[in-house]
Formats: structure tokens, sequence, C-alpha cells
């Protein structure tokens, strides 16, 4: 096979594993930030039942959440799903896992806002929800920027995980054509997509950080 | 009509009693400066008169409207909230450190609640808000973040910025305490030109020569009670109680 072929393949899947990125991303941050909000409420039951799914999701390897989530309407439930579903799942598995993690870094960030700015916000008579969605929230998010970049990379490597359920994303993509053609090539080039995919978001975060670098 | 009335105000933490029982009145146009040693409840005052603190028994009335007020049943209740979102904009809060909004420019500290607490168009609220940071001889800061600022200039945005949302009476704590000498007397001048233009105040301070000069009415506390209280006069140069007198000497020795 020719390189070009390996290479367009291998793009092929870095496609899918974009697809995985942006989606989880989309979903998961908003979704977190809902979590995060769950795991501080006053509410016992909410509180608890948010601190045993952040337990779950960051106590138990992603590879067999998506496992569960792929195979278990099947063998929970009896369901039959199309082959669609298999890309759904990888989203779901990784939205669910992602979101716990980004609803410890907001509450992180969330926690160590200090008092006053409540105080002062309250005392100016803003809502709550002004409170937070003006004064709070802006502010968390510039102290939580380089751990979620974190996590954000992680989320990029991550997506080879999606090759447990057959998606064909761009490491299932590595594996098939390095068994067929008997070379290590293909994981050679997809080590170095990652490594540019990388590359690529963690400058581009280093350029949020510094349109937030305008205050301190 | 008193401005704000406190009657037999009590207030603990944690079983520690920080406000015994305390009464005060403030009067329209009055500025108040209340002393005394730390831990001696005036913070804890002026929290629970800004519903920052909730009082355990007591009342709180501002201009007759109450805040917090007794029950035909004997409990101590709080306003309704709506009713209690009005009374809020009678007063405003000068912090020991600010608090200014980081993520602000000074402009926009001033100008965010004027126009989404109280719905003021912008313009309106620009207008506000040049003419306070003028007032303050900041003019040519308002595009600065509060990063930039000395915090003798932090703490002048942060009067300009309560003063925007047009309060009947302004509550300071300890507003110089953060500074250092020489930035102190910058707010005190502008405290000074605010009580000429008769804003009610109500000044929690440690600065006494200063709350001698702009008070007209002086509370000295001391473990949650007010133990003497009256016009500058009688209660710095010829303080009573014998409390009083031992903690201005020490104040005059330094």
């Amino acid at each position: 096979m020719d390189l070009s072929v390996i290479l367009l393949k291998l793009l092929e899947g870095l496609l899918v594993s974009f697809q995985i990125f942006a989606l989880t991303l989309t979903f998961s941050l908003p979704l977190g930030l809902l979590v995060a909000l769950g795991r501080m409420s006053r509410n016992f039951f909410v509180r608890n039942i948010i601190k045993i799914y952040i337990s779950i999701m960051r106590g138990t390897p992603l590879m067999l959440q998506l496992m569960v989530v792929y195979f278990g309407p099947y063998y929970i439930f009896g369901w039959t799903l199309s082959r669609d579903y298999r890309f759904i799942a990888v989203i779901i598995g990784f939205v669910l896992n992602y979101a716990a993690y980004f609803a410890e870094i907001y509450r992180g960030g969330i926690e160590s806002m200090p008092v006053g700015q409540y105080e002062a916000a309250k005392v100016l008579g803003y809502s709550k929800t002004q409170t937070f969605m003006r004064i709070i929230l802006p502010q968390v998010i510039k102290r939580i920027l380089p751990s979620v970049t974190n996590e954000i990379i992680t989320l990029i490597k991550d997506t080879s995980l999606a090759f447990v359920i057959s998606v064909s994303e761009m490491f299932t993509a590595a594996k098939a054509i390095a068994s067929s053609q008997a070379s290590v090539v293909p994981y050679l080039a997809a080590g170095l997509f990652y490594y540019i995919f990388n590359y690529i978001v963690a400058f581009a975060m280093e350029g949020v950080e510094k349109k937030f670098s305008y205050y301190r | 009509m008193p401005l704000l009335k406190i009657r037999n105000l009590q207030k603990n933490f944690d079983g520690l009693e920080v406000i015994k029982d305390i009464s005060l009145e403030v009067e329209q146009g009055q500025v108040v400066a209340i002393i005394g040693p730390s831990g001696s409840g005036k913070s804890t005052l002026l929290r629970c008169a800004t519903l920052l603190e909730r009082v355990d028994s007591g009342e709180i009335a501002y201009m007759d409207e109450p805040v917090v007020y007794t029950d035909k049943h004997g409990r101590t209740t709080y306003a309704h909230p709506k009713d209690l979102k009005r009374i809020q904009s009678y007063f405003g809060l000068v912090f020991q450190n600010f608090n200014l909004f980081p993520h602000f420019s000074v402009m926009k500290n001033i100008i965010d609640a004027p126009i989404h607490v109280q719905k003021k168009s912008k313009e309106e609220a620009l207008a506000i808000g040049r003419d306070l940071l003028a007032k303050m001889g900041l003019s040519d800061k308002e595009n600065a973040y509060p990063c930039q600022l000395s915090g003798g200039q932090q703490q002048r945005v942060s009067i300009a910025r309560a003063l925007a949302l047009n309060p009947k009476i302004l509550f300071f704590d300890e507003p110089t305490s953060a500074l250092d000498p020489e930035l102190t007397g910058e707010i005190l001048r502008v405290i000074k030109d605010l009580a000429a233009e008769h804003m009610t105040m109500v000044i929690v301070t440690h600065e006494m020569s200063f709350a001698r000069d702009v008070a007209d009415h002086i509370i000295f506390m001391d473990g949650g009670v007010i133990v003497e209280e009256g016009t500058p006069d009688q209660v710095i140069n010829n303080p009573r109680s014998d409390r009083t007198k031992a903690f201005l000497s020490r104040f005059y020795q330094i």
C-alpha cells in the first residue's frame, strides 16, 4: 500500500477523531457546569447522586464505560440498535465521562472565588443568577483555563479509545492498516497526527488564556 | 422618621455573642462613626444592617420599612424577599478590601449594576459614571482595570460604584484599613466631601481624628454593646466611661 493511501485512510480516521473531540467538548463543557452546580446543591439527594455519578466516572476506565454504553442496551434491555449507534455510544460515553471531570474543575474554580465578590454583588442588588452569570462565571473560566486545557489534550488522545467498539477513528484505522501491511508506519504516522492535533489545540488554548490576561 | 432604625439587635456566631443588644438610629444627613476595639462587633453590626448576615433577634427598618421585625408570635422574621430587594436599594456598602469586580473595567464596575439591576439605559448610566469618576478624580481611569490602580484609587472606584445606585445611606466598613497612611488621606477626603453634600453615612473606622472631624455622632462599641455615644466632643474629647477612656488613651499613645 502506498504511503499516500495510508495517510489518506488515517486522515479519514482523523476526521472521525475530530468529530468525537468536538462533539464531546460541545456537550460536556455545559453539562459539566450543570453537574458542578448539582454537586454543590443544598439538596441532599441531588448532591449525593451527583457525587456517586462523578465517583463512578472517575473510578472506572473510560474504555469500560464505552463498552457499557454500547453493549448495555442489548444486554440489559434486549434492544437491538442500528450500526449508527456505535458513534452515538462513543459520544454518550465520552460526554458523560468528561462532564464529570469538567464538573470537578468547575467546582474547584467556583469554590476558589473570594466570598467578597458574592457580597459585593449582593449589596449592589444583583440577583443570584445575575451574580453567577455576570460576576462569578467569567472569573471562574479564567481560573480554570489551564486545567481545562489539560483535560482537552487528554481528550484528544482518549478519542483513540473508541476503537474498543470499532468506531473507525484514526487509531482504529492505523491498527487495521498496520496489521494488514505488517508495518509500524501507520502507527508512527498516527502518532504524528495526534501530536500535531494537540499542538494546534494547545496553541489555541494559549491564545484564549492570553485573551483573559487583561486582568488579574 | 429615622432613615435607619435598629432595635435590640442580637447576633451569635456558634454560640459566641458578637452583638449583645444594640439599638441605634440614623437620621437623614447624619454622619455616624462607629469606633471600638477589634472584635467589638462593629463590622458585624454593619453586615447585619446590610443583610450580609442574618440577625438572631431584634429589629431593623429603613425609613420605617421593616427589614427584620418581631411578629405577633414573638418570632424574629425577615421581610418578604420582594420587599427586601426594594429596601436593598436604599443602602450601599463600601468594603474594607474594595471587592471590585476584577474582570470589569473601572467604568463597567460602576455602570453594570445601574444597567442590569436598576434597568437604566446605557447612556444614562454612563453619564452617572462619568460624573462620579470626575468627582473621585479618576476621569482618566475609566477604561483601566482594577488591578492597574492603587489601593486608594480602587477604593474610590468602589465608592463611586456604591454611589452610582443613588443610595439613601452609605455604609463604610473600615474603608482605609487596607491602605497605607498616604492613601488613607485621599479616601478620607472623599468621605468628607460626601459629608459636605449631606450624604447619610455610617462609618466603621479606626481613624480617630477622622471620626472626630467628619462625624456628627460617634458610637463607641465594645463586647457587642454600645458603651458610649454622643457628639465627637463628648465621646472623644470628654469620654465618661472608663472603657472608652482606656481605648482612646491607647490610641493617642501611638
